[in-house]
């Protein structure tokens, strides 16, 4: 499968960095000051392969801003990755974060899952040290208000408004019910979404609560079906929508159903066979094929690892872009001297326009909505949250 | 009135599950006063080998009756070894013990084999295939499909089987001579051990049964779909009446229809305090109340200790 090649890439590159690492005694000419960027992602278990697409990304961008032959301050930098297994475990998130910081990184990118990205901020926020993650979306991570804490992906507070206004604009349901499954992130876009369809006229005829254990929603279903919504959104994820609209159809429940990313899995169109068909979800960040530095990216991502982009390599990219691009103007690579500079980014990497908020998060980051057909999900269209058009003017110098 | 007609029906199809799994609790229970903690487990190891089976014959391109049957029987088979295999290995040691440590024991093999599942099959959700699309059967607004009144009845039929056999056949008799004393029942020439280890199959096989509808109703399984299951069966058991196998029967169904409008209607109920994500602790609160008011259940005999 993709793995495979994944992994082969991956090993020739930890070979290739292995000799890059044997020729760094000599001190090469003009010798250049070396500035390392920590990468944190899960490289074992089983979501290695969204952890090697991160830092094969990260490693992609350093190699490309190395052939740059950057000079910041005046002096020429050499980058070098520092990439480290957080095993996508909050506890050895946490130790990672603090070789990181011992191995002196001046950012870091990382990590993956927000239950890792969450910890360890607080340990490179202690540090001083900026970090920029490329895909956690719980919206926590920025609400701690550390200074060093950035992310290159929309929020889930930013999910349940779209999908919200994408019910109520688009899809023009008159009225909806609402179930989460009373977790932290269910709840929250399912909250974030009923909120914005009232706002918007849309009734609101039932609101429901399942766990994210249960697997028989025959019961509530069989109590909305009496409500005759034209929509039910749920906030969950998977392995509950999954039965949850098999049973819709064996109700005889005609209305459309949507979820946020927790159901845009191909998961979910397995677990919920063809009753996934036409199910609406929806997923931070750009379809990668139609990101603004999407094609070449692609292209020299295959070329250098012989494998498919997963799913974050692009904003792991960016994120090491956006270090770089803020020491340029800081002209300095003291983390304690660019950091301020990085909440003043205006930025264009592969995956758009990049500025941030005062909290680090994303400033209209883009939202793709998906529907279910054929059995695949396929892209419907893309929305910044805000429902405007990106505020973000990039700098014009700053792609290559 | 369709919306309370189609909760009922919901609870019917859900407590036949129930009712099928509280078997194997209540006659083990039964013969050795034991509550077999593992026997959800037991369930859930049957529904992940008929999964597993229905994936790969499916994938084959064999025909969806023999399919069915193949990984129903395969998962009979796996449930059958693996539940007397538990009690030889754990019960039985212990059947002199004093009653806490065989408790303890169930409660080990309980988490064993869950691990022991999360080992094989993983700790993700699995997809059951999709052998046949149910196909749907409109009563007034009341919406069936042909795998639920399949559930159902093939429910009863175990049921009714299983009541035949314990009242009229040699090991059935047998049994039930056991569960009144199993020191008077050997020295009549009953062979005690082969009548529990006896009673221990045919609960794992029932249990089996019942861990293949789950997937087949609900299309998923996972490893820690056991724990759930069991405890509400348990929970069904005790309100018929622990030991009782027609009591359980009738908990299994009493109790699948107490969720099921507990469910549908606390919201309504509670001006929307409660939602019905707390239809489990209804199921539980039956459990609590019926221990409280009475203990034996509905259709047990009040016993007394026994000597």
């Amino acid at each position: 499968m993709v793995r495979t090649p994944v992994i082969r890439a991956s090993l020739s590159f930890a070979l290739a960095l292995f000799l890059g690492g044997c020729g760094k005694d000599a001190p090469q000419p003009g010798s250049a000051v070396v500035v390392k960027i920590g990468a944190a992602s899960p490289l074992t278990g089983p979501q290695a392969h969204i952890g090697i697409d991160i830092r094969n990304g990260v490693q992609l961008a350093i190699e490309d801003a190395n052939a740059a032959n950057i000079e910041i301050g005046g002096k020429k930098v050499k980058f070098e990755l520092v990439a480290d297994d957080d095993e996508a475990n909050p506890t050895k998130a946490t130790t990672v974060a603090q070789k990181l910081v011992d191995a002196k990184v001046a950012a870091v990118v990382g990590h993956f899952n927000s239950g890792a990205s969450i910890p360890a901020s607080k340990i490179y926020s202690d540090a001083g040290i900026p970090q920029i993650s490329p895909s956690s979306t719980n919206p926590k991570f920025t609400l701690q208000g550390f200074k060093t804490t950035f992310r290159v992906v929309a929020h889930d507070d930013q999910q349940g408004p779209t999908l919200g206004r994408y019910a109520a604009v688009v899809v023009k349901a008159k009225s909806v019910a609402v179930i989460d499954d009373s977790t932290a992130y269910g709840q929250g876009i399912a909250d974030a979404f009923e909120a914005t369809v009232k706002a918007a006229g849309v009734k609101v005829l039932a609101r429901e609560h399942t766990t994210d254990k249960d697997t028989d929603f025959k019961a509530i279903l069989t109590k909305i079906k009496g409500t005759k919504p034209d929509l039910i959104m749920f906030g969950g994820i998977d392995p509950q929508a999954g039965p949850m609209v098999k049973q819709m159809a064996q109700l005889g429940i005609k209305a459309k159903f949507m979820g946020g990313d927790g159901i845009q899995t191909p998961n979910f169109i397995k677990l919920g066979g063809d009753a996934a068909e036409g199910v609406m979800a929806s997923i931070p960040g750009l379809p990668k094929e139609q990101m603004p530095g999407g094609k070449t990216f692609l292209e020299k991502y295959k070329a250098k690892f012989n494998a498919e982009v997963e799913l974050y390599a692009p904003m792991g990219y960016d994120a090491v872009m956006v270090f770089i691009d803020a020491m340029k103007r800081a002209g300095s690579t003291e983390p304690a001297k660019f950091l301020p500079e990085i909440g003043r980014t205006r930025y264009l990497g592969v995956i758009g326009p990049i500025a941030f908020d005062a909290k680090g998060d994303l400033l209209n980051g883009p939202i793709t909505i998906y529907v279910v057909k054929g059995g695949k999900w396929e892209a419907l269209e893309t929305v910044t949250p805000e429902g405007a058009p990106a505020a973000a003017t990039p700098a014009s110098d700053a792609k290559k | 009135m369709d919306i309370f007609l189609q909760q009922i029906v919901n609870g019917l199809v859900l407590g036949s599950i129930y009712a099928l799994v509280a078997l194997g609790y209540t006659m083990v229970y039964g013969i050795l006063g034991l509550i077999n903690f593992a026997h959800g487990d037991i369930c859930m190891i049957g529904a992940l080998t008929a999964l597993t089976v229905a994936q790969a014959l499916a994938a084959m391109g064999l025909p969806v009756p023999l399919v069915l049957v193949l990984a129903a029987l395969t998962a009979v088979l796996v449930c059958v070894v693996l539940g007397v295999s538990i009690e030889r290995v754990a019960y039985r040691p212990l059947r002199r013990a004093p009653r806490l440590a065989p408790l303890i024991t169930a409660i080990g093999v309980s988490i064993l084999l869950q691990y022991s599942a999360a080992l094989t099959w993983g700790k993700q959700y699995l997809a059951m295939p999709e052998l046949v699309k149910p196909g749907e059967i409109a009563l007034g607004g009341v919406h069936l499909t042909d795998l639920q009144v399949f559930i159902f009845l093939l429910a009863c039929a175990v049921m009714a089987g299983l009541l035949w056999f314990i009242h009229s056949s040699r090991m059935g008799r047998a049994m039930r001579a056991t569960e009144q004393n199993p020191d008077v029942a050997g020295l009549m020439g009953v062979d005690v051990n082969r009548v529990i280890a006896f009673t221990f199959l045919l609960g794992s096989a029932v249990g089996a049964i019942a861990g293949m509808m789950v997937v087949l109703y609900y299309g998923v399984g996972h490893y820690f779909m056991g724990f759930m299951l069991g405890l509400k069966a348990f929970t069904a058991a005790v309100l018929g009446g622990i030991g009782n196998v027609a009591g359980a029967m009738l908990g299994g169904l009493l109790l699948g229809i107490v969720e099921s409008l507990a469910a549908g209607y606390i919201g309504d109920l509670t001006g929307g305090v409660l939602g019905s994500n707390y239809r489990d602790v209804f199921a539980f609160l039956v459990l609590i109340l019926v221990l409280v008011f009475r203990p034996s259940g509905i259709m047990g005999q009040h016993t007394g200790d026994r000597a």
